[in-house]
């Protein structure tokens, strides 16, 4: 190492901040997301000809015009905050489950199988239950074998649970070739379209409530279980660390077992509720990336799965929002994909702010 | 930190709760209808004939309509939905219809997205919902059946006639004509190319690179052929699928399969460059569809026969004006302008070939010609039965239904506007999975 004269110090040094007050946190929360819209207002001004303010307001259109865009709303939330419930306990863990969009088209595939092959044959009473248990247990299988090898064999996770997506797609494009109407179309269409058969009922009318109160029943029980329940402790411990856990007593093969089994039962559950309680097809599409999306949420909100409806809910609005944007001024997507983009770029960029500071080099200010 | 966030995730709970019900609320009375689903057995309707019930409205006025247009992809990634959005621009343009008036809906996929997709545009005010994908159907007809007053078209789907719904109607156009003439573009080709002595009589094979085994790409592909047979006798065709409509890398790979097993040309249908490109790259011929390729192969391509969907626009649109109802099925054709060829690329073609392709046009308008004329095609070596019967209402097992050979010849989309020709004739080898 040459020596280095101490006025040669870089510009600008990052250093770790102290914790911020909350207060201080939601502003610069705040002034985030304002300068993602100012940007993209310019954006807008400067590539298209349009009024920025007409396209923030088909935003917001788009979102909670009607009644029903607000349940489309709520329903889209539900699932994506099922998915990101789902894929928490394994990322808390440090397991890196990029599978959910797999677990969760196992869960439909599992769904849909018991609404084609026992949907007229079975009373509801015990249609419902096996629906349940397949998706579940579909889910299930689908997360822990990934978990088996990392436990056993230490294999790469993050590889498995992505290479499992591709499997479970497959399976699922095997399956339509036997499902499929009419033959050779590629399209399942409605299941039971005339008895409803499997269809989770509509409550007050309502198609979707029953997923939005089935999700926010899930949300209270998962911010209990990993705050307060002995696995959810078992389950940070490992994802601080393993040698720890070990050292403490813990079973660090169950808890991962256990954990990606949970994981995936869940996003089985988000299959579940996507055939049953939605859309009544099933297609490879059916998961459509959200068991991606998922991983966003619940990193931006840091697994706690309060957060979660605000990030799951702020990721909706957005892709709904701008779906309107491209409907209303015949643009193409990409206009509404940037928009989005700018924003969730200044969102993620303030909790970097809120996690580091810039020194720069002729700051006279002392560091503490 | 903790406790706002725990206050911030409570308020946020009791919002979603407080939005579901005053969702509830506010539109209470709209129920989920049974609708009566009434099938038909044995004769299937005439397409010509109406069953739909009249709009019972006043005649409108062009400035009192509202379209709305579901598309499955966004028209600037898939030529499928391109060929939609450029007939919408066309009919909008010549009905001085506003962008208020003509809603497009893209990337909405096959399933309750397509639902609620329809319903929205409802909510928007249209007159007229228009879809685009065969998996749209069961949703729109869900959307149809609740809204009785609002007429739902949908694009190559075979349930209208069966279902009997009076707002929900099924449109497609006589697509296996233009790729009959389509055949005789490439089997004139082939002509030319044993007559230069590159390959001999025997060995012309014909590849195509098809979607699906589905009636509508086997009637596509069957058509093509017997086209190119109807100039050329002895050649033969072999088919493989992509299992997928859009799929640029494997309609590439199949078309290069095609071609290193001997094909000396290559057709597709299939939406994608894939199969064109790898055709240029080869210098072997290639039959399109739906878009010019030209400038993808200016060695190569020779021609495309597509489905122009204005005149169907232009048509739905004036019946709801006029008040009168929509055919529950309408199937366009030459005579309607629905079925066209794009631009012959006179660089490739044989000599002579657009004289023969005004004259199997100008055959096909006038009724005199048939593509599927049982005398010309053989089945395991045996003729049609003149009994023969093809699944024309739509079932779960698929069980033939309806007498289809008339005075000598498979009347395909006669019955149904979606194509029901589904029997892989002798001359054409195709591997059919599952």
């Amino acid at each position: 190492m040459s020596h280095v004269a101490p006025h040669m110090e870089p510009p600008v040094r990052l250093s770790k901040r102290d914790v911020m007050p909350t207060w201080k946190g939601i502003l610069v929360r705040i002034a985030g997301i304002l300068l993602g819209v100012a940007l993209s207002s310019l954006f807008i001004v400067l590539v298209t000809d349009l009024n920025p303010a007409e396209v923030f307001t088909s935003l917001f259109d788009g979102c909670f015009g009607t009644p029903r865009r607000i349940w489309n709303l709520l329903q889209n939330t539900a699932i994506l905050l099922c998915i990101s419930l789902a894929v928490t306990p394994a990322y808390k863990m440090k397991f890196w489950n990029i599978g959910a969009e797999g677990q969760v088209l196992v869960g439909a595939a599992a769904t849909a199988a018991c609404m084609i092959y026992f949907g007229n044959t079975l009373s509801p009473w015990l249609l419902f239950p096996l629906m349940i248990i397949s998706s579940l247990f579909a889910g299930m299988v689908w997360g822990m074998i990934p978990a088996f090898f990392k436990a056993y064999f230490n294999t790469n996770e993050t590889l498995f649970t992505l290479m499992m997506n591709y499997v479970a797609t497959q399976v699922i494009a095997f399956l339509i070739t036997y499902w499929e109407n009419p033959k050779g179309s590629n399209s399942v269409g409605v299941i039971n379209s005339a008895t409803k058969a499997g269809w989770l009922p509509y409550l007050f009318d309502k198609q979707y409530l029953i997923n939005i109160l089935v999700v926010l029943a899930l949300t209270v029980v998962m911010y209990i279980y990993l705050k307060y329940s002995k696995h959810g402790y078992e389950i940070s411990v490992v994802g601080e660390s393993e040698n720890t856990a070990r050292y403490i007593g813990i079973n660090v093969k169950k808890v991962i077992l256990r954990t990606m089994a949970l994981s995936g039962a869940l996003c089985g559950l988000a299959g579940l509720l996507l055939v049953s309680g939605s859309s009544h097809t099933v297609s490879v599409n059916t998961a459509g990336g959200r068991g991606f999306t998922a991983i966003l949420v619940s990193w931006l909100a840091k697994f706690n799965p309060a957060v979660m409806l605000l990030t799951s809910f702020l990721i909706v609005f957005f892709e709904r929002g701008a779906a309107q944007i491209a409907t209303s001024f015949r643009m193409n997507e990409s206009l509404a994909d940037i928009i989005t983009g700018i924003i969730l770029f200044f969102i993620i960029g303030s909790e970097f702010f809120l996690n580091y500071k810039l020194n720069f080099r002729h700051s006279k200010k002392k560091e503490g | 930190m903790k406790k706002t966030l725990k206050i911030l995730a409570l308020v946020l709970s009791l919002c979603m709760v407080v939005a579901c019900f005053a969702a509830c609320n506010n539109d209470a009375d709209e129920t989920l209808t049974d609708g009566n689903v009434v099938a038909t057995d044995g004769d299937a309707a005439d397409v010509s004939e109406d069953v739909s019930a009249d709009a019972g409205e006043v005649a409108l006025d062009y400035s009192d309509i509202k379209v709305g247009f579901i598309f499955l992809h966004a028209p600037t990634d898939s030529t499928y939905d391109k060929n939609f959005m450029n007939a919408v621009e066309e009919v909008q343009a010549t009905l001085g219809l506003t962008n208020d008036q003509v809603i497009v809906m893209s990337d909405i996929a096959e399933s309750e997205a397509c639902y609620e997709a329809a319903m929205d545009l409802v909510d928007q005010g249209c007159n007229i919902i228009f879809g685009d994908s065969f998996g749209h159907e069961d949703y729109l007809i869900q959307a149809a059946q609740e809204c009785p007053d609002v007429q739902f078209c949908h694009a190559t789907g075979d349930s209208a006639l069966a279902e009997n719904i009076p707002n929900f109607h099924n449109a497609f156009a006589s697509i296996y004509e233009g790729r009959y003439v389509a055949g005789i573009v490439a089997g004139m080709k082939i002509n030319e190319m044993i007559e230069n002595g590159e390959f001999t009589a025997e060995e012309a094979k014909m590849g195509y690179v098809g979607a699906f085994p589905y009636a509508e790409v086997i009637s596509g592909y069957t058509s093509f052929y017997l086209g190119a047979r109807s100039v050329c006798p002895t050649v033969t065709m072999e088919v493989k699928y992509t299992n997928s409509w859009f799929d640029i890398d494997a309609e590439r790979t199949q078309a290069i399969a095609l071609i290193e097993s001997g094909c000396k040309l290559i057709s597709q249908h299939a939406d994608s460059e894939g199969a064109p490109k790898a055709c240029e790259e080869y210098g072997v011929p290639n039959v399109a569809y739906n878009v010019n390729t030209t400038d993808m192969g200016p060695t190569t391509a020779l021609i495309s026969s597509k489905i122009n969907w204005a005149p169907y626009m232009t048509y739905m649109i004036d019946c709801v004006v006029k008040g009168e109802a929509i055919d529950t099925d309408w199937c366009g054709g030459f005579n309607t302008g629905s079925v066209e060829l794009t631009e012959l690329n006179t660089a490739v073609a044989a000599e002579g070939t657009q004289e023969a392709i005004d004259a199997a046009i100008a055959a096909f308008k006038a009724g005199e010609l048939h593509v599927y004329d049982t005398a010309t095609f053989t089945v395991n070596g045996e003729a049609l039965a003149e009994d023969f019967q093809a699944d024309v209402v739509p079932d779960a097992a698929y069980t033939p239904d309806t007498d289809v050979v008339l005075d000598g010849y498979f009347a395909e989309s006669e019955f149904r506007s979606a194509p029901y020709f589904s029997i892989i004739i002798d001359g054409i080898t195709a591997v059919v999975e599952g």
